[in-house]
């Protein structure tokens, strides 16, 4: 009864803060005019489209754009072929060559990779799409600079992640567990069942790394009870799971499962009996995790801590729990109740989420309608503030919590980038110069196509989460610092 | 080696178990004499086969030296697996030579040759400038060291080292970061400084940690360094506590380092000296941020660029090119530290060594044991510590690379209790699974 209390005291928001909080929470931040078209459409019903991308047409002009990237259009086999390693060990490739495919995946599928991460996220109208993508990205983390996971992220995040991000949890969980850039990065592809006739060399041995991370991270959550015979046990079950090198070569999807490598006998998994039969035991440990109490516990401790408040209240997470059981997963059922939830929608967690630095860079790119034309400049940045895209070694991901993020620092860097936008001349708005061609004049970079930022027009864009007193500051400055002011503001360091 | 000293060498590897067995016998006989180098006798050699008895040096006695007395520790990180081979030079030791035949560092007194140290292992010649820290005994090696996992990735590899948690994947901060937590807590924003852009790992976790920018560039005045903005915003931030706490932080830290620069660059620009280079302009600025503020206990360097797999070079060539800016960065970091040397120990570690063997690319592949270098003040300098474990084939680690015979973290647990004087509870937190009953008894420091 106390919090009731508590939350009766306190105003409920406004319609305007109530626009602004759907745009921080369910998008990254509004764009000039998104306050007031929210308004007029109405939370609920903006709610209702965001968790229905497929009503949101995709602008032709970042459809074309992201169509002309050549490698966001391969299949992870394609992108092996055409940039993977020229063979694989034991081969005979030399040092140099495999070096010189590094830097060709790292030329060109990475800014690609990017790019399109960035324009989707800076521009989409599917604004709970991108930023569900981004969070499965971090529950499912992969990081980019483990050899083959370069070739293969980008992919996973399009085909993998962003279709299922408001799925259904058992088969993104599937999708994932298929996808050659987990089975390299957890080292389950060369995992092999103890004494299986291809168990040598180095695929000798079975490696636990993906069972337990499948069980810690990705669905029950660290004690919650299993075992560590449960860890090696589901390593058992998924032995075999691996990547078809040599089938690739010849066209041949990445995912095979050999059961020359499969520990055929039976297990004991999470108490039940999982009779030896092959591929199918994989999927079976899948089921029995998908729909397990303490899996919707820990997805949804996750989604109020993203979503509500770095300190998740219990009868929230409770509730959304409940929901993830009863609609066997359904990510966008559980959202539902969520952003219907009164805690969702408290003043008390209004303005309250301390950015991650992702959140800042892409807000402030929305907030100034900076157009991404130049990716180097935000990598270099977000590497600055200590999150770069798709660059967190372990697979935890990366913490969305203020402890995390918010360090003296940190901070100041903040400050400066947001000064560098405002006056329009960011190196982010203007694209690199193509390379010399040798014999001919140098080709000027293109001008810079982003006018200085109106400080008026910032303030009107971002108005519900200027407080007065930051109002009252920043009108008292000299002009030329307004807008640094406003998103170096705490206000806008917030969501 | 004297007698003397090496029954003191005894004595003090004797109290770590894991040294015991190679170490004794890797002491007093030369590997040539060696049972199985006489089974397999070696083909005659255009050179002679000179091998020089295993020598770890002759630590000199000296008192303990005084700084303001704060303890403070500074870790350098080779990323990319530095070649130890090439670094502490077995040139006593003809299997070296036959490995190695384009890229050994060739036997000292000749051109380009290795600086001789114990008579049996000699400095790489482009770290010459550092000669002078091992004569007066400031400088010591752990040789032979390295950590237990034995992945051969870069990022599996150094996150293990930076959590201290070798072969565990899911530690969340760093080592140097739960140090922190274990100091004597201070209120000052700086307690840690690391150069460069993100936190790295091992500095990740709970306590706050100050990032500094590098290059010539870091000292230069931003926006926020003029007065009118940083007050400007002082005053946006007045109201919000958590926030508001982070910028004065942030601010005060910032006027530390833009006090440090100007003064400092001034009376560079007087003297007329041109400004150093690389790495050696951000090892001057920690070093003299460390020696001014004795609040800042740790710091923190990473240098890229190790990851030699063609054409490495020998005393001249890539690895040389390397190792010289390094040499300087140390030294100027030396310098300027100034008495508060005293009271540092700089760690010099690396994710993991290389293949005993050159390849055929004139290049050395992802390997096992490397040395840790020391190098300080206090430091028990002109000696090799830990135990030599040979680079015959029967006594490489699967046959490729130098076993390892003291784990990385029973040089820094040393550190940690003996120098920064951490107790013994709280190493059990610093080094979690690896606390008592494991040998950190190494005597490293005077």
């Amino acid at each position: 009864m106390v919090a009731v209390h508590a939350q009766s005291v306190q105003p409920p928001l406004s319609d305007s803060e109530k626009a602004l909080h759907v745009l921080n929470r369910l998008a990254y931040g509004p764009r000039p005019g998104d306050v007031d078209a929210v308004k007029r459409l109405g939370v609920k019903r903006y709610i209702e489209q965001q968790l229905n991308p497929d009503s949101l047409p995709l602008p032709p002009d970042l459809a074309n754009r992201l169509s002309a990237l050549p490698t966001y259009q391969l299949t992870a086999t394609q992108l092996y072929q055409q940039y993977g390693p020229p063979s694989f060990p034991p081969n005979s490739a030399t040092p140099e060559e495999k070096n010189m495919a590094r830097q060709r995946a790292n030329k060109d599928i990475t800014p690609q990779t990017h790019f399109s991460r960035l324009w989707l996220a800076t521009e989409s109208p599917r604004q709970l799409q991108e930023v569900m993508t981004e969070f499965w990205f971090n529950h499912f983390n992969v990081f980019e600079g483990k050899e083959w996971v370069r070739y293969w992220n980008g992919e996973y995040e399009k085909d993998v992640l962003r279709p299922n991000a408001l799925g259904n949890f058992r088969q993104l969980l599937g999708a994932v567990a298929h996808h050659p850039a987990m089975l390299y990065y957890l080292d389950n592809w060369l995992s092999s069942g103890a004494g299986t006739p291809e168990a040598k060399g180095r695929f000798k041995g079975l490696n636990e790394n993906y069972g337990r991370e499948l069980l810690e991270l990705h669905t029950m959550g660290v004690d919650s009870g299993y075992t560590q015979a449960d860890v090696i046990s589901l390593a058992r079950i998924l032995s075999g799971w691996t990547i078809d090198e040599k089938g690739m070569k010849d066209g041949q999807p990445a995912f095979i499962f050999n059961p020359r490598r499969h520990d055929g006998g039976d297990k004991v998994f999470l108490g039940q009996t999982i009779k030896g039969s092959g591929y199918q035991e994989g999927e079976q440990a899948l089921d029995i995790l998908a729909r397990h109490p303490a899996t919707a516990h820990f997805v949804a401790a996750k989604l109020v801590q993203y979503f509500v408040s770095d300190k998740p209240e219990p009868a929230l997470t409770e509730k959304l729990a409940r929901r993830f059981l009863s609609s066997n997963g359904d990510i966008k059922a559980v959202l539902h109740t969520l952003f219907d939830s009164p805690e969702f929608w408290a003043r008390s967690n209004y303005q309250t989420q301390f950015k991650t630095p992702y959140q800042y860079v892409v807000s402030s790119l929305r907030a100034t309608a900076t157009p991404v034309l130049n990716v180097r400049p935000i990598d270099g940045v977000l590497n600055q503030l200590g999150q770069p895209l798709y660059g967190w070694l372990t697979p935890e991901g990366y913490k969305f919590s203020e402890e995390a993020w918010l360090n003296p620092d940190a901070l100041l860097r903040r400050i400066n980038f947001v000064n560098g936008l405002s006056n329009g001349k960011s190196p982010i708005a203007r694209s690199d110069p193509p390379p010399p061609v040798p014999g001919a004049p140098p080709v000027a970079a293109a001008p810079n196509t982003a006018a200085p930022i109106d400080p008026q027009q910032l303030q009107q864009t971002l108005a519900p989460a200027l407080t007065p007193h930051s109002l009252s500051t920043i009108s008292a400055a000299p002009a030329n610092l307004q807008v640094g002011l406003i998103l170096g503001s705490p206000d806008f360091m917030k969501r | 080696m004297k007698r003397r000293d090496f029954i003191r060498h005894l004595g003090l590897t004797a109290s770590g178990a894991i040294l015991i067995p190679v170490g004794l016998s890797g002491c007093v006989v030369a590997p040539a004499s060696k049972p199985q180098a006489k089974a397999k006798p070696v083909p005659a050699a255009p050179i002679a086969m000179v091998d020089s008895p295993l020598s770890y040096g002759s630590p000199l006695q000296r008192p303990h030296a005084t700084g303001d007395g704060t303890p403070r520790m500074i870790v350098v990180f080779l990323r990319g697996a530095v070649d130890g081979l090439n670094v502490v030079v077995p040139h006593g030791d003809h299997n070296y030579y036959k490995a190695r035949p384009g890229i050994a560092v060739s036997r000292p007194g000749t051109q380009n040759g290795a600086i001789d140290l114990t008579g049996y292992f000699g400095l790489h010649p482009a770290l010459q400038a550092l000669q002078p820290y091992w004569d007066d005994g400031r400088l010591a090696f752990v040789h032979a060291s390295g950590s237990p996992d034995m992945s051969r990735s870069h990022f599996e590899a150094q996150d293990y080292m930076e959590t201290g948690t070798p072969g565990q994947h899911n530690t969340r901060d760093g080592w140097m970061n739960r140090m922190l937590g274990v100091m004597p807590s201070s209120s000052s924003p700086m307690q840690a400084l690391t150069l460069g852009e993100s936190v790295p790992r091992i500095l990740t976790g709970r306590a706050v940690v100050a990032n500094m920018p590098t290059g010539r560039d870091a000292t230069r005045p931003t926006l926020i360094d003029r007065p009118e903005v940083s007050q400007a915003y002082a005053a946006l931030y007045a109201e919000d506590a958590a926030l508001g706490k982070s910028y004065r932080d942030g601010i005060s830290a910032r006027k530390e380092l833009m006090a440090d620069a100007s003064s400092s660059e001034q009376k560079m620009a007087n003297n007329g000296a041109p400004l150093p280079n690389g790495l050696s302009i951000d090892t001057a600025r920690l070093g003299r941020l460390m020696r001014s503020n004795p609040d800042i206990r740790l710091g923190f360097v990473a240098v890229g660029g190790w990851d030699t797999h063609t054409n490495q070079g020998n005393g001249n060539g890539q690895l040389a090119n390397r190792l010289r800016p390094l040499a300087d960065g140390l030294t100027t970091l030396a310098r300027e530290l100034g008495p508060a040397f005293n009271d540092t120990v700089i760690v010099v570690m690396s994710e993991f060594g290389r293949t005993f063997r050159e390849n055929g690319n004139g290049g050395t592949d992802h390997g096992h044991g490397n040395a840790m270098w020391l190098l300080g003040g206090n430091v028990r300098g002109r000696t090799i510590h830990g135990s030599w474990p040979g680079i015959d084939d029967k006594s490489l680690n699967e046959g490729r690379d130098l076993a390892i015979t003291t784990d990385f973290r029973s040089v820094l647990a040393t550190l940690a209790e003996k120098h920064m004087r951490i107790g013994d509870p709280a190493m059990q937190k610093l080094f979690p699974q690896y606390g008592a009953g494991n040998p950190h008894a190494l005597n490293l420091l005077v």
